[in-house]
């Protein structure tokens, strides 16, 4: 028995430790290489923490991502030339998504921007965050200061009853609605605290020093509604979310208009353009792609996975970037760029397992319908 | 008489006949499985060589063949609940039954008491 997946274990170096590593351990979990820092893969397994994170509420440690927090002079203005987004329309308490782009309009990361105040704090990938910084010292003016929160822990709690067990402890954080985020008081200490999340779910990310983060992570959980969370059933409940995994639906060689996130470029930006990639995204967004990421419902219970290629009769048309079985919906379900003429929503087209031809058809996403908090 | 090899497989003897499947210690790695490809009843499978593909929620693996032989019967419980492998790996969970080619294959596996050794040196 062997695993096909090589993946990107980086197994010839040494794995960093998470704030919360014995943490992890003591919990029970599986630990292994995820973004050069050793990880909790899962705890009692990745179906039944999936389910439990759809039903109830999870914990999951995202302290492999990179928390930066800008600031300086024309903030605002030096961040609109390299990233793609309004920030005048980023009020004090908002959160957004946003895109670091190549100059070819290829995705180097996909990432959140919040309007702290006379600051602005990103959320980036635990893989790329050391590019990203790289990126963006260059790219910003030297007067603007990019600081790495690596003393910060972030957690992220996330499912229908997230809101229950945190206002136990936060009342005040059953106030914000999706993507606002506001600073608190958890059990002493200041954390920032986001309604925002990876799942599809109802849930927040708690920002935190990294010296509290074992004391607040125990408090959690030990409220009956809340179990820690691998990252395994983080993949699983992002994919029934259709949300892009950046290294895999995501990368230098695909552009946000085909990954369907155009709304990642604000609509001022549409037209003014200024930020890099802009002139090859601005025409996508007028011509069209020529190819489209799409979901896919797979017939049978065989899951296809990432490279499987798509086919329509013999011609080759795309080729899957994520894909496995879903455990709420019991059926093989996938993401994969696809040319855009087969792009169309009940589209029938086939996807190659070992030889094999599976039945499969464009579905829309989410697979799982979004259950954001946006307001009663 | 039950032989395990190094790659978490079990080969159960009986007469003429051996059952495979994947040992306690597999499932356990693989975590939740949601799907077993086996091959057809008439397979000539080899040592060493691919026999049945095992998919967790989050990989595709591999299951070997323990020794050479032709696949005589697959469990087709296993597709309807592949979660047999996690709850009954070494019974219920079997994978296939094949003829045994060559006998002297099985004195290259390890016995019960090797395999347990050899899983707790991991």
């Amino acid at each position: 028995m062997s695993d096909h997946d090589t993946d990107e274990t980086l197994e010839d170096l040494p794995l960093a430790a998470l704030p919360l590593d014995a943490w992890h351990r003591a919990c029970g979990a599986r630990m292994v290489p995820f973004a050069g820092y050793a990880m909790p893969i899962q705890y009692e397994g990745i179906l039944a923490e999936h389910k439990w994170t759809r039903e109830n509420a999870g914990l999951f440690d995202v302290s492999h991502m990179g928390q930066l927090l800008l600031s300086g002079p024309d903030l605002d203005a030096a961040v609109e030339a390299v990233l793609p987004i309004d920030l005048s329309t980023l009020k004090l308490g908002q959160q957004r998504y946003s895109l670091l782009l190549d100059e070819n309009g290829g995705v180097l990361d996909d990432l959140m921007v919040s309007r702290w105040p006379e600051a602005l704090y990103l959320v980036v990938n635990g893989a790329t965050k050391w590019d990203d910084i790289g990126t963006l010292r260059v790219a910003l003016p030297d007067d603007i200061t990019i600081h790495h929160m690596d003393e910060h822990a972030l957690l992220a709690l996330q499912g229908p009853k997230a809101v229950d067990a945190l206002a136990r402890h936060v009342p005040e954080a059953a106030g914000l609605t999706f993507m606002k985020f506001g600073r608190f008081k958890l059990a002493g200490h200041d954390v920032t605290i986001a309604r925002a999340g990876y799942t599809g779910e109802d849930g927040f990310e708690i920002s935190l020093p990294a010296a509290v983060a074992a004391e607040v992570a125990d408090l959690l959980c030990a409220e009956p509604e809340v179990k820690p969370i691998g990252l395994g059933a983080r993949d699983s409940l992002r994919l029934e979310a259709g949300l892009p995994l950046y290294g895999h639906d995501l990368s230098p060689e695909t552009s946000p208009i085909e990954a369907g996130l155009t709304f990642g470029i604000n609509k001022r930006r549409r037209t003014e353009g200024g930020f890099p990639g802009a002139e090859r995204i601005i025409r996508e967004i007028n011509e069209g792609p020529a190819r489209r990421w799409v979901g896919l419902t797979i017939e049978g219970r065989l899951p296809a996975r990432e490279g499987a290629e798509v086919f329509a009769g013999a011609q080759k048309i795309g080729k899957v970037t994520s894909g496995g079985f879903s455990p709420t919906l019991q059926v093989p379900i996938a993401l994969a760029y696809v040319a855009s003429a087969h792009a169309a929503i009940g589209t029938q087209i086939e996807v190659a397992v070992r030889g094999k031809r599976l039945a499969a058809t464009v579905t829309p996403t989410p697979f799982v319908p979004h259950r954001y908090y946006r307001g009663s | 008489m039950r032989y395990f090899t190094d790659e978490h497989e079990w080969i159960e003897v009986d007469g003429e006949v051996a059952t495979v499947g994947i040992t306690d210690y597999a499932q356990g790695q693989l975590g939740d499985i949601v799907f077993v490809e086996l091959p057809p009843v008439g397979t000539a499978i080899t040592k060493g060589k691919d026999a049945a593909v095992v998919e967790s929620v989050k990989a595709a693996s591999d299951v070997y063949a323990p020794i050479d032989g032709e696949v005589t019967e697959i469990n087709s419980a296993l597709e309807e609940d592949p979660a047999l492998v996690n709850t009954a790996p070494e019974a219920e969970g079997w994978f296939f039954r094949m003829t045994i080619a060559d006998a002297g294959q099985l004195t290259e596996l390890m016995d019960a008491a090797a395999y347990k050794a050899f899983i707790e040196s991991l």
